[in-house]
């Protein structure tokens, strides 16, 4: 399933990526892809575009433009793993040029993805999304504030997303988008209630302790449920968020990855 | 002169009414005597953290109410356990306070301030167990590693012992361990490269009378356990209170993990003695035995747990001197506390690491591949919340994370030991995405933790057999420890803020309430003329509870 959709995308000129990149990134299980040695999409592109706003200017934008470096070869006299190079980028490195960073786990993961595959991808051939024509997908043909809510605006029966940039990664965002139901995390997990008298409630869980379990409902009202009250309490595996591989276009999907990577929260 | 004089006069009438003849070495040993005190940070040499009081019964419980409050000038976790000596509670407020207060009505006589030096560096919270007694002399670890001796009647200090150097790593969180006329006490920095050490000092001038490497060092048996130079630097700290049995002159402790925590490729070998429990005779220091739970651990699997002292009655009529375990790599464990036999053990919680124990008590590893889960996860089965035994039911009862994993990531290439650094060699992360990763372990914003990530637990174990006899399930996880009484009511907290009473025989749930934060120390009970009162902390803040009057 995952490795087909990503062959699709491919062909659809989504990111024009070399091939080995691709392999590595449909490769893994959601799971394995958290971790070293796999790197998607997404991130990449993400990171192409930090690297080119942050990095290119000293490192170069082939990446060995500094005598002794060559962050595109994959071996760092600094760093090993993915953990240390972020450690490097987000701390510097101490009497050298190298200065330090103020970038979220999210822009340390784009940036490790983009800096390891530099070697197999030319980044003049990445396509970048552009933050504004997604923020007009997200309002219109998405209409993903009917669920959701940024800065105040909005509905709230789905998660919060007015800083959802700086709390995941472009990858994470992206599975969101097309496989919001494999991608779901545990704390997001939408739950049903039925009191003893029969009434209905289904929502968002806020919070949720041996006895009792904190909700906003349907009618985005906060309720505190007794479980010992409920005759039926159920977590939910499935998302209500429809999938929109086949409702947007490759671009638009680009797009509102880089306006949802620019919600960086309200100052 | 004259007015200092009568005012010294006054003071002395007020403390033989106050306070009861001093804490002698005697009355430490047989504390068990006395249950309307608590005199060590687990109640007794035991550490069984079972009180012989027994107004507060399964039939009555539900009539507690609050009696007092006292709340710590302090923003971090309250993991002391207080002490009561006739009527007079002892207490620290984090990082090292010191505060006397009125044990029936919370008013406060004195707090001793100290201020740890800016170089500590403590890795998991400014945090203080609490303080041990003998005499009329209190004795407090500090987190800079000193080793401060106060007047109990005061809290003025007596005398300050530098027990390690802060700026290496070196700290202490531990309760002191009052044996005879020593004070033992043990390093925390397993996270620091430390080499670490339980020392015992003279309670009386603070001076170092013996000193036990928890690694050993060149030329002592188990320093072969270490690759190369390894052992310099290989953590094996101390930062919970032992245990003692005065018939055998033993002192127990558990020992923390070796370091760098996630890499052992860089210090293969056993690594002895890291989480182990190491049997010193208390006169001397000298290693008498020692078991190890985990050779050379890749998962901070730290045994750092109360060593539980039994005497069990066996299948075939015999007493037997056994140590109750339940380590933080998920294994119960029974062992001869004479002689360190390994006698039974069995996992508690879901254990992948080892498929396990043999004959000898030695588990048998079974490493998972990178990037999969390892049962228990970084913080372990169960982790330093105080156990209880209780000898009327003849049950061992733990705080247990179930279900509840992580994914170890160690450094492809070794890491340079810097003084004073962190050494950590990789790192351990969550096995479910989103959820809280170390170092931020606890749950931080509500619902960041699910279900989907583990759940807390209160587990009765038969020690005979490590058999599960009742298990009562709480969504969030627990950092509590347990207290149960001769009226067989068992008392703990948890993450989720509440405090619970037990039927310690059956597991049912007799009473709660809610205090509104972690409950992260041991509840202890005491009592004062004809009350029992029991004492829970939760966030920053000691409850005490009695009956209604
Ligand atoms: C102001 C110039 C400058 C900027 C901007 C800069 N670097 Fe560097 N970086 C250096 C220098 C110089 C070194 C080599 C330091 C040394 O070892 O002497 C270096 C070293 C590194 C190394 C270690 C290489 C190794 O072999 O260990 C990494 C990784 C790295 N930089 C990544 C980045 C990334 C990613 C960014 C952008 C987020 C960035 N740098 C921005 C100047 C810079
Ligand atoms: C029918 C309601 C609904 C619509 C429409 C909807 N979503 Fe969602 N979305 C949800 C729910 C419910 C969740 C939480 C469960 C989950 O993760 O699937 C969610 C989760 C997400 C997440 C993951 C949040 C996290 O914490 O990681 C992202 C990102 C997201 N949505 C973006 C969007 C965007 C962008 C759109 C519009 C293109 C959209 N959603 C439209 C209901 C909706």
């Amino acid at each position: 399933m995952r490795d087909s959709r990503m062959r699709d995308r491919r062909h659809a000129g989504f990111l024009a990526l070399a091939a080995a990149v691709l392999l590595a990134a449909s490769g893994g299980a959601l799971r394995a892809q958290e971790h070293a040695g796999q790197y998607e999409q997404a991130d990449i592109e993400f990171g192409a575009r930090l690297y080119a706003d942050n990095c290119s200017a000293c490192h170069g934008t082939e990446g060995d433009a500094i005598a002794g470096v060559s962050l595109r070869s994959g071996t760092f006299s600094n760093a090993s793993s993915d953990a240390e190079l972020q450690a490097v980028i987000a701390n510097g490195l101490p009497d050298t040029a190298m200065p330090p960073g103020e970038y979220t786990e999210a822009e340390l993961s784009g940036l490790v993805a983009f800096i390891r595959t530099m070697g197999d991808v030319d980044p003049a051939t990445l396509t970048v999304g552009d933050a504004g024509r997604g923020e007009a997908v997200f309002l219109g043909k998405g209409d993903c504030l009917s669920c959701h809510r940024v800065a105040g605006r909005g509905s709230r029966s789905a998660p919060d997303l007015t800083d959802i940039g700086a709390v995941r990664s472009a990858g994470a965002l992206e599975r969101s988008l097309l496989d919001p139901t494999g991608s779901m995390l545990p704390v997001n997990r939408p739950v049903r209630a039925v009191t003893r008298d029969g009434r209905e409630l289904s929502g968002r869980r806020l919070n949720e302790d041996t006895f009792t379990v904190q909700l906003i409902d349907q009618n985005e009202r906060l309720v505190s449920l007794e479980k010992a009250d409920l005759q039926e309490y159920t977590v939910l595996t499935t998302s209500p968020m429809p999938s929109y591989e086949d409702e947007l276009s490759e671009q638009e999907l680009s797009d509102l990855l880089a306006y949802l990577l620019s919600l960086q929260g309200v100052d | 002169m004259a007015r200092s004089v009568a005012l010294t006069c006054v003071l002395s009438l007020l403390l033989t009414a106050g306070l009861g003849a001093q804490v002698t070495a005697d009355r430490l040993r047989n504390a068990e005597s006395e249950p309307h005190n608590w005199l060590t940070y687990s109640g007794s040499y035991a550490s069984t953290r079972h009180s012989l009081l027994d107004q507060i019964t399964p039939s009555n419980v539900d009539d507690l109410e609050l009696k007092w409050v006292f709340q710590a000038r302090s923003l971090e976790n309250f993991t002391a356990t207080p002490l009561v000596v006739d009527g007079i509670m002892y207490v620290t407020q984090a990082p090292n306070d010191v505060v006397a207060l009125d044990a029936a009505t919370g008013r406060v006589f004195w707090v001793y301030e100290y201020t740890p030096s800016p170089e500590s560096r403590p890795c998991c919270g400014r945090v203080n167990r609490g303080v041990g007694i003998l005499g009329d002399t209190l004795f407090m670890a500090t987190i800079d590693a000193q080793l401060i001796a106060l007047d109990a009647v005061t809290g003025r200090p007596i005398w300050k012992t530098a027990v390690g150097e802060p700026s290496q790593g070196y700290a202490m969180t531990v309760a002191p361990l009052v044996i005879d006329d020593k004070v033992v006490v043990g390093v925390a920095g397993g996270e620091y490269g430390i080499r670490g050490y339980i020392a015992a000092y003279d309670a009386a001038t603070g001076d170092e009378v013996w000193r036990f490497y928890t690694i050993p060092g060149p030329g002592e048996p188990g320093n072969d356990t270490w690759a190369g130079d390894s052992w310099r630097y290989g953590g094996a700290s101390v930062w919970l209170t032992g245990s003692y049995d005065p018939e055998l002159n033993l002192t127990y402790w558990g020992i923390g993990n070796p370091g760098p925590d996630w890499n052992p490729a860089q210090r293969r070998g056993d690594n002895l003695y890291s989480d182990s429990v190491v049997a010193l005779d208390a006169d001397t220091g000298e290693l008498r035995w020692y078991f190890q739970f985990t050779p050379n651990d890749p998962y901070d699997y730290d045994a750092v747990q109360i060593p539980v002292l039994a005497d069990i009655e066996t299948a075939d009529g015999q007493v037997v001197k056994v140590m109750l375990w339940a380590n933080r790599n998920g294994f119960f464990y029974a062992l001869d506390r004479t002689t360190g036999r390994f006698i039974n053990g069995r996992p508690f919680v879901t254990v992948n690491w080892a498929e396990g124990l043999d004959d000898s008590g030695r588990p048998i590893q079974t490493p998972q591949a990178p990037g999969e889960v390892t049962y228990p996860g970084v913080q372990g089965g169960t982790n330093w919340y105080s156990p209880s035994y209780n000898p009327g039911t003849g049950l061992f009862y733990l705080s247990a994370w179930e279900n509840y994993g992580a994914i170890f990531e160690p450094s492809s290439e070794p890491e340079e030991y810097r003084p004073g650094q962190l050494f950590l060699g990789g790192r351990p992360m969550p096995a479910i995405p989103g959820a809280a990763a170390p170092p931020a372990l606890t749950r931080g914003h509500v619902n960041r933790w699910t279900e989907a990530v583990g759940n807390g637990a209160v587990i009765a174990l038969d020690p005979r057999t490590g058999e599960q006899r009742w298990k009562f399930e709480m969504t969030d996880m627990t950092t509590s420890g347990i207290l149960t009484t001769a009226s067989d009511v068992l008392f703990t907290g948890g993450r989720e803020g509440y405090f619970y009473a037990f039927d310690a025989s059956d597991g049912e749930l007799l009473w709660r309430t809610t205090l509104g934060g972690v409950v992260h120390n041991g509840p202890m009970s005491y009592q004062v003329d004809d009350a029992q009162y029991v004492a829970a902390a939760a966030g920053n803040v000691l409850f005490v509870f009695g009956l209604r009057d």
